[in-house]
């Protein structure tokens, strides 16, 4: 704990160059971006050492090669041959490779066009139609706190109500709808969509909350003095102004299904192929340069729709 | 003076009820389950009421070796947040000035929060691999890994939330009235008392918050432990691996006890946090009051 009083005890001299006291005066000797290297060093040193250098592992051993139990540190591009193998010899059949992406994407699609939907009227409710202020933080922090606790056990909850002898299911048998219970509810495609939905809906309800209270008000009167219907300042005002929240929400979103296989695995069954289940297949085989190149052509296609999304808006502009 | 609310009020209300019951309604459902009798399975209706299935894994009988997974990530929970609070209150102070290497420290912890978790967790797998085999092969041949609960594992929790905890400090500071802070030094404060006696009891109740978020989302972080944590696992990994296996409420009852710590954290740092802002309401000065 000593050092970090020492970095904060440094907070602020540079403010006010030179003033009073003695010990003011011996401090202000750091020159002010020292100041500043000691109080973000420490974090900058943990994206370091935990995400930047692994990053650059992690395209450096894409390009080594492997046997059946370790790496080997020469040069290979068989991690990369491995994972686009047969996509030209079998076509115009899609390879494996093509239809696991393919695949994400689907979910990706799906999921993103649901949790947009619910995120942006969860919201709008939140910032225009909840007037008091501590309503307003009440029903927020309704919305948050499943955040804080775990995704696992979100997943397994809908078991009791999805599973072959699950809520729905003998609910729907009861009531004469169906003669037997229905079996893509769980462990499918729907389940994990569903379960999808259910995590990350709040990724994108905090964003698009943010960008509509700080939308003025009278804007939103201007519009109806103006003579525009609901439906008009909806389209003309609030989603321009909301958009920033809506891109910022997509691009979390899109990222987490992107890259996940915890989800996918647990509501599919571990029987869904998808982007981030490969690199985790991979892995279990110990064929960590092939997982490598999987985790860099992920890196690469997440990438792309992130730059495409950020054209959109400034993203530093709106935190 | 009431006014009437729109139709549309009424229709989105009965949606956000809709999704704060698809929010919390399994979950309540598995709180429930885990109560059930001895005969109790994995769906309703329930078998009985009981406390047998929760008991059950305290006694160690269970699936997992409940009592060491929830010490470790304890531990690892209680020192994530610490780290996170600390780190990001101090580099939210340096953001508040210029300098150089800022568009870095932003885009990397923006960065590591958007990266899919499965590439940073194999990144630092691959790091530690490659630091253990530069080890083994130039200093002790009996070298066996350097990758544990408190390196890797510490390392990847923190790629997590240290960018959670540095948003939280651009908001706060968004808001903060630096002119305090400067009315505090014109009094002649030094940094520190300017910093112990009033930016940091202005902004401790989002500092809380910061630890609120360092616990919880290190206390059920999954993706990123999965390739990074080493040879034991934390709880959730316990949780995940029997996700494929169980047939009977222990998950349940593992799951219902997981989330009561969690609800336990919330409820203490959300009451510490009202506590604060009700005593800075009442006994904080007027300062700045009337002068906007």
């Amino acid at each position: 704990m000593d050092t970090s009083e020492d970095i904060l005890q440094q907070a602020s001299p540079g403010l006010i160059p030179g003033s009073g006291t003695a010990r003011a005066a011996k401090v202000t000797r750091l020159s002010p971006s020292f100041i500043s290297w000691l109080q973000a060093g420490p974090m900058m040193l943990v994206f370091l050492a935990f995400f930047l250098i692994p990053l650059v592992f992690v395209v450096i051993v894409s390009f080594w090669d492997y046997n059946e139990y370790q790496l080997l540190p020469a040069f290979s591009g068989r991690g990369y041959t491995d994972t686009f193998e047969g996509c030209i010899a079998q076509l115009p059949d899609l390879c494996t490779i093509a239809k696991t992406y393919l695949k994400t994407l689907k979910l990706c699609f799906l999921v993103w066009v649901i949790t947009l939907f619910i995120g942006f009227w969860v919201a709008y409710f939140l910032a225009f139609h909840v007037k008091s202020k501590t309503w307003q933080m009440g029903l927020s922090l309704l919305c948050t706190i499943p955040f804080w606790t775990s995704n696992v056990i979100r997943m397994i909850a809908w078991i009791p109500l999805l599973g072959r002898n699950g809520l729905v299911n003998s609910g729907l048998v009861k009531s004469g709808l169906i003669n037997h219970p229905l079996e893509w509810l769980l462990f499918s495609e729907f389940s994990v969509v569903l379960a999808l939905v259910h995590l990350f809906t709040f990724f994108m309800v905090v964003p698009i909350f943010n960008s509509m209270i700080r939308i003025d008000k009278s804007l939103i009167e201007a519009a109806y003095d103006a003579g525009a219907t609901g439906f008009q300042t909806l389209v003309n005002v609030i989603i321009p102004l909301a958009k920033p929240g809506i891109v910022i929400g997509s691009i979390f979103v899109i990222t987490i299904v992107m890259g996940d296989f915890i989800t996918i695995g647990v509501m599919g069954g571990q029987q869904i192929a998808a982007a981030g289940k490969i690199i985790e297949t991979r892995v279990n085989a110990l064929q960590f340069p092939a997982a490598a190149a999987n985790a860099v052509i992920l890196l690469i296609i997440t990438f792309l729709i992130i730059t495409m999304m950020s054209r959109i808006v400034d993203i530093k502009k709106e935190l | 003076m009431k006014e009437g609310r729109p139709r549309s009020f009424y229709v989105l209300a009965i949606f956000f009820a809709a999704y704060v019951l698809f929010l919390y309604g399994p979950m309540i459902a598995i709180y429930v389950l885990s109560f059930q009798g001895p005969q109790g399975g994995l769906t309703f209706p329930m078998n009985g009421v009981s406390t047998f299935w929760i008991a059950k894994l305290f006694q160690g009988t269970g699936i997992v070796d409940l009592g060491a997974a929830f010490r470790r990530s304890l531990l690892l929970g209680v020192i994530v947040m610490i780290v996170t609070v600390v780190l990001s209150v101090a580099a939210g102070m340096a953001f508040r000035r210029k300098f150089k290497a800022q568009g870095i420290l932003f885009y990397s912890a923006i960065a590591s929060l958007i990266v899919p978790s499965i590439i940073t967790s194999l990144g630092i797998s691959l790091e530690f691999r490659i630091i253990d085999d530069l080890i083994k092969a130039h200093w002790n041949e009996n070298f066996e890994t350097s990758m544990g609960l408190l390196t890797s594992g510490l390392g990847a929790h923190l790629t997590w939330t240290l960018p959670f905890g540095l948003l939280i400090m651009f908001a706060i500071f968004n808001r903060f009235d630096p002119r305090l802070e400067e009315a505090a030094r014109d009094l002649g404060a030094t940094p520190w008392q300017a910093f112990r006696h009033v930016v940091l009891p202005i902004i401790l109740p989002s500092v809380i918050g910061i630890g609120l978020f360092g616990f919880t989302l290190s206390w059920d972080e999954l993706a990123r432990s999965s390739q990074a944590i080493g040879a034991v696992n934390t709880l959730p990994l316990d949780l995940q691996g029997l996700t494929t296996t169980v047939t009977n409420p222990d998950i349940y009852a593992l799951g219902t006890v997981i989330s009561a710590v969690s609800f336990t954290v919330i409820a203490l740092a959300l009451g510490t946090i009202h506590m604060l802002n009700k005593r800075q309401a009442a006994k904080g000065s007027d300062a700045g009051q009337g002068l906007v």
